[in-house]
């Protein structure tokens, strides 16, 4: 172990950080705007209306992340008129093809959690809410939306982590992110190790910060059901925290 | 659109290669998960501790670190004990760590859902076992394992689809899986989305086909379960 070689770079580490950082922020807030009229159309009841976000979500969700990727970065040079066009500014910065490709894979994911959390809302508040004579639009922004924020809170927490760990990928495509900079690291001192080792620290410290971060804000939001907090197990809190009452039996 | 110029064989071939590490890597999960689950539940702080560990960590580092760790790091601690040892040199192959990488990853996130499933079972159910006079090995095998299955198969599911889908990765440390083959045949083809989007469909289809075959599982373990 040689730990001189990272200490050397965690400058380089840093600024690696620092663009992941950005990259996961940037993608979550356009796919969480993406996600919003995602859901929405999804919940349609014209069958015709919701089958194409539907289908987004689909191939999203059912195909690597890696390969949304690729098919951004490499496949859209397949496209003349897309090389002629003013766009080719975008899609040729291998930046911009994964904030891309990160921003539509987390807009179908958000949008899959969104949908059953929109679909579960109980009928009384949307009954409630039409007894007071609340418009559509004035309902879902009201009532629906922020009581499926709600439900879906636990859920989100989980897709932010992998989002986190989904965007190391942007160093498979020259991004010098922080799986990126232990790439280098590597190369320069071929020191594996301990380059990748050091990477996977600063992921695991990006990911318990977001685990504290979710906690509090479940805390917050989530305060008006404490009295019932017995009642079940959160589910997708993260890390799980052990429940060993079953150990006294043994297996 | 889809002109795949003699390409397909090519891409077919990587596809069974993507099955292949997806399936073998399954089976190291699976018997990671029950490992796992186990030392969670046990009565010693110490494996617990060592469980949790294991979990935390590997569910906190993305599984593409995880992977090049222990890809060209394996390579370099290997043949430090070989080293020592007095081996020859010793080469990990990438199909190996890949197979390593996504077991172990998956083994961790298999505990958690055996975990679930184990504390689902009802508690007269094993008592009856012991009462019967079984050994905790075989109150084990006949009863909690059969009955946690039904539980488990949600989360199972689930982690069996992220599990396929992280199979690309492979490509990544240069195994010829069939994202790297489709990446072959785009640049000599000058057609990289069509043989990407090609990629994406196969995907889609084995997704397709595993959730087919789940639901099927799914049902004949909860043949008896009424429904509310």
């Amino acid at each position: 172990m040689d730990v001189n070689v990272i200490l050397e770079n965690i400058p380089l580490y840093i600024e690696g950080m620092w663009v992941t950082v950005q990259l996961v922020v940037l993608s979550l807030i356009l796919g969480l705007a993406l996600a919003v009229p995602l859901a929405l159309v999804a919940t349609s009841r014209r069958r015709f209306i919701a089958f194409w976000p539907r289908a987004y979500i689909y191939f999203f969700r059912g195909t690597p992340l890696l390969v949304q990727m690729f098919m951004i970065y490499h496949g859209t040079a397949q496209f003349d008129w897309l090389k002629d066009s003013a766009l080719w500014v975008v899609f040729k910065e291998a930046y911009w093809c994964a904030l891309i490709a990160f921003a539509l894979n987390t807009a179908a994911y958000t949008g899959e959690m969104l949908r059953g959390a929109i679909a579960q809302t109980p009928f009384g508040e949307v009954e409630a809410a039409r007894a007071y004579g609340m418009s559509r639009w004035t309902r879902f922004r009201r009532i629906i939306l922020p009581s499926a924020c709600r439900r879906a809170l636990p859920s989100y927490g989980n897709e932010v982590i992998f989002m986190l760990h989904g965007s190391a990928l942007a160093g498979v495509i020259t991004i010098v992110d922080l799986f990126g900079a232990a790439k280098i690291v590597n190369a320069r001192h071929f020191v594996p190790f301990e380059s990748f080792m050091a990477a996977g620290f600063f992921y695991l410290c990006l990911t318990l910060l977001i685990v504290w971060i979710f906690r509090i804000a479940e805390t917050h939001w989530h305060a008006y059901m404490r009295p019932r907090e017995e009642e079940g197990e959160e589910k997708g809190s993260f890390p799980a925290r052990s429940a060993p009452a079953y150990a006294a039996k043994g297996l | 659109m889809l002109d795949l110029h003699g390409y397909l064989p090519l891409i077919l071939k990587g596809t069974l290669l993507t099955v292949e590490v997806a399936v073998l890597s399954l089976l190291m999960a699976i018997l990671l998960g029950l490992i796992g689950a186990a030392a969670k539940l046990s009565g010693s702080r110490g494996v617990r501790l060592l469980a949790q560990v294991y979990t935390t960590v590997i569910r906190g580092v993305p599984d593409l670190v995880l992977m090049t760790l222990i890809y060209f790091g394996g390579q370099i601690l290997v043949n430090d004990i070989g080293d020592r040892l007095g081996w020859d040199y010793v080469d990990v192959s990438p199909f190996a760590a890949g197979v390593l990488t996504i077991g172990f990853i998956f083994g961790a996130y298999l505990t958690e859902t055996f975990r679930g499933g184990i504390m689902a079972v009802s508690r007269g159910e094993i008592e009856a076992g012991h009462a019967y006079g079984m050994t905790p090995r075989q109150v084990f095998f006949r009863i909690t394992m059969p009955a946690m299955v039904r539980h488990a198969l949600p989360g199972f599911s689930n982690n069996w689809l992220v599990l396929a889908k992280t199979t690309a990765l492979v490509s990544v440390i240069g195994l010829h899986d069939m994202v790297y083959n489709a990446g072959q045949a785009g640049g000599a083809t000058r057609q990289p989305f069509t043989f990407y989007l090609l990629v994406a469909l196969l995907f889609l289809v084995l997704t397709g086909v595993s959730d087919i075959g789940l639901r099927w599982v799914e049902r004949r373990y909860s043949v008896g379960v009424r429904k509310a």
